[in-house]
């Protein structure tokens, strides 16, 4: 038990302290200096630019960023999903895989366009493995947006007035060749030297030792959970995602796992306070979105060790903690560790399967997406967190009765317009799904087109663990997550849709804002700090900051926690 | 229109780079990893019995037995149970299991099962149980196989993987029964 514990605890100071470094040169990646890997990219960065006549020196402001970014983005929403809708007929497609259905590829490729990798379908017998690799571009890419965003908004932030933001393209290839690509290559050849297959034959025929004939799936794997990690998409190759054994074979791969995720969203933050020269306002927010994450995890990692009460009245010991749904190879302390770090990070790939978790990691787990600001995915967790921080400097300068100022800027009614709105957002569209479910569930109504009999029967569990379950599906979407209460019969038309829908909303409207805020305020005179300017790298601020997450956060999802996975606690005792 | 043209070539290289170039050079680097990144496998008198890492059902009272599976070990497809922990349902399978588990093995106490043997796996495929898990069933197989007890005990304290720093510990079953069979 012990060197469970000590295993979460060193795998988290390890990511912590390669995180630093590597915010050093993400910061002089967005700055443009001079850095060790240039004689190998830029060559590859001026060529793409070339051959695609892409000027990436045009200086843009906030609305060019936007515009280049969903035009992107649209174009690679349509290669994906006609990919996906023949791939039956295409080519790479040993295991001869059909093509999908329009809604379920509408779904999937929505879903890994926006970072999110919900997976309504099973790798081993839903994709083709041409479709694996198209995912995979959009695991890089998606990734690389997120980041690219950031980007801008850190450009923003800088301490002078101009719209002048940098380019898109460039910030975008930067974040995809000289981050995301090494990194994954790194991540990928650690797997296959630990037992992850990368290879293009299909399914394997055996008969096992007790003499039953078994197939056994493989594919192209490595490389695609290189990405899935160090982007934070977290789709998995296989069904069972990090859990399989090829996935995730050992406990020293898991930990690589664990650290691949936590890297970039770690390093962003301190990227930041490299770019800006305020380090000390990064290790503010940094230490905010720790404070919240350990105040997840502690429980999380408590309720799981201590097993389930119910199968312990039967006489069974919960010495090993709860077992159900989790792999003896990785034990409950990592995978309550790991349940709460692929939430808090969206990345959404799980090492155990989130439905069997106990009701109080079930609740955190839903907490930790709800709230969606601590670390966050790759380059969006900042975005989420800067709505935040623009509310809190909005509600400080109201409390002290001053103009509120970020960063030498004046924060005015049309930027607090759009942080209240995004905030509201979120909240608006995990309810609202949530409650037409629900009200289908419980009416058991007959759902025609939309799923293939009455609607009760798309849950796998009863009572509050099945109201838990679509809980979790809309929060998973709106937070951008992709892990699942996976027992929930998803892979129709109703869920497909709603959720794509919550999907693309809840990604794009949250990039909008943000860089919206950042764009105007960009514009504005700056106001050099005087002594009535409310400091922003202070643990006051920093506690402000928390409360606002924390009071809109309880006042939007108690009642639905109370409902679920809290109730289901107390039924369980 | 214009735009639209360099966002398409922009898109194709971009493919070219990561779905293509990035995954052809993993596959050259898994050429020099066991197996040839192919999965490594485990072979018996010249005859490939398993994947070292998938799981593999195994219910005769010759073998050691791996945990419940939700998809029966089924190696082309993966997953948990996904029931969560109040489930009736579920609650009264556990209870079958444990009922069935004591049948093997009457000289049990239901204390000495570890959860682990009773609860399904996340991926359904997990090809681990934990030494206590193994050495439970040790007296059922020397029973059936006529072996000194003792000789397997033995055996199965070879195979465990006891970690001194970090992750909890561990048997491979098909590693175990396929050493169990060289026994003479």
């Amino acid at each position: 038990m012990n060197t469970e514990v000590f295993g979460v605890i060193s795998i988290f100071i390890i990511s912590l302290v390669l995180a630093i470094p590597l915010g050093r040169y993400i910061a002089k990646i967005y700055a443009g200096d001079k850095t060790l890997l240039d004689p190998i990219v830029n060559p590859i960065e001026k060529l793409i630019f070339k051959v695609s006549g892409i000027n990436a020196t045009d200086e843009m402001n906030w609305k060019q960023h936007l515009k280049a970014l969903l035009s992107v983005n649209m174009v690679w929403f349509f290669l994906c999903f006609f990919v996906l809708l023949t791939q039956g007929m295409l080519p790479l497609n040993p295991d001869n895989n059909p093509s999908m259905t329009a809604d379920l590829a509408f779904n999937t490729a929505i879903s890994f366009l926006v970072n999110c990798n919900l997976q309504h379908y099973s790798g081993e017998s839903g994709l083709s493995y041409l479709s694996q690799m198209v995912l995979m571009f959009l695991q890089f890419v998606s990734a690389g947006i997120g980041m690219a965003a950031a980007a801008m908004v850190f450009l923003a932030m800088k301490e002078r007035a101009t719209d002048k933001l940098g380019n898109f393209y460039n910030f975008f290839l930067k974040s995809c060749i000289r981050v995301l690509l090494p990194l994954s290559a790194v991540v990928a050849v650690i797997l296959i030297f630990s037992g992850t297959p990368m290879t293009f034959e299909g399914k394997d025929k055996i008969v096992t030792l007790q003499g039953d004939t078994s197939e056994v799936s493989r594919g192209s794997a490595a490389a695609f959970i290189g990405i899935k990690h160090i982007g934070t998409n977290g789709g998995g190759f296989f069904g069972a995602n990090s859990a399989h054994p090829l996935e995730n074979p050992t406990y020293f791969t898991n930990a690589v796992e664990l650290c691949a995720q936590l890297l970039i969203p770690f390093a962003m933050i301190f990227a930041l306070g490299f770019y800006l020269k305020k380090r000390k306002f990064s290790y503010v927010v940094f230490g905010v979105m720790t404070i919240g994450f350990l105040l997840l995890v502690v429980p999380t990692v408590i309720s799981e060790l201590n097993g389930n009460p119910a199968i312990e009245r039967m006489g069974i010991t919960q010495a090993t903690g709860a077992m159900e749904g989790k792999e003896v190879r990785f034990g409950p302390a990592i995978s309550g560790f790991w349940s709460i770090a692929t939430t808090v990070i969206s990345t959404g790939s799980v090492n155990s399967m989130h439905d069997s978790a106990m009701p109080v990691a079930g609740a955190t787990q839903l907490l930790a997406m709800m709230i969606n600001a601590f670390y966050g995915g790759c380059g969006v967790g900042w975005l989420n967190f800067y709505v935040f921080i623009i509310l809190a400097v909005f509600i400080s300068g109201l409390m002290v009765g001053r103009t509120p100022e970020f960063l030498g800027k004046k924060i005015e009614a049309r930027e607090v317009k759009i942080a209240a709105f995004i905030a509201i957002l979120h909240p608006f569209l995990i309810l609202t799904g949530t409650a037409l479910a629900s009200y289908l569930a419980a009416n058991d109504t007959a759902m025609g087109y939309w799923f293939s009999g009455n609607a009760a029967s798309w849950l796998n569990n009863p009572g509050h663990h099945g109201f838990s379950e679509m809980l979790y599906e809309y929060t998973s979407s709106a937070a951008n997550n992709g892990s699942g209460f996976e027992g929930l019969g998803d892979n129709n038309p109703f869920w497909n849709i709603t959720t794509g829908i919550v999907l693309l909303l809840s990604r794009f409207i949250p990039i909008i804002g943000p860089l919206a805020i950042a764009g105007l305020l960009a514009s504005k005179k700056y106001i050099p700090e005087s002594a009535g300017t409310l400091k922003t790298d202070t643990t006051i601020f920093g506690v402000m900051v928390f409360a606002v997450i924390a009071i809109i956060a309880a006042l939007s999802f108690f009642p639905a926690l109370a409902l679920g996975p809290l109730a289901e606690y107390f039924s369980l005792k | 229109m214009k735009n639209i043209f360099s966002i398409l070539k922009f898109t194709f290289l971009l493919v070219i780079l990561f779905a293509v170039i990035y995954p052809l050079a993993i596959y050259g680097m898994a050429q020099f990893s066991p197996n040839k990144g192919k999965g490594e496998t485990i072979t018996q008198n010249g005859r490939v019995v398993g994947y070292q890492k998938i799981g593999q059902k195994f219910n005769t009272l010759n073998y050691f037995w791996g945990r419940p599976s939700a998809v029966d070990y089924n190696g082309a497809g993966s997953g948990g149970s996904n029931k969560g922990a109040s489930n009736e349902e579920y609650l009264a399978l556990v209870q079958k299991r444990i009922d069935t588990f004591l049948i093997a093995h009457p000289y049990l106490n239901k204390l000495q099962i570890p959860a682990e043997m009773v609860t399904a796996s996340g991926s359904g495929l997990d090809p681990n149980i934990s030494p206590q898990g193994a050495l439970i069933q040790v007296k059922r197989v020397a029973n059936e196989r006529k072996i000194a007890e003792k000789k397997i005990k033995e055996l199965v304290e070879a195979q465990c993987n006891r970690p001194s720093i970090m992750g909890p510990k561990t048997v491979n079953v098909l590693a175990l029964n396929v050493a169990l069979n060289e026994l003479k």
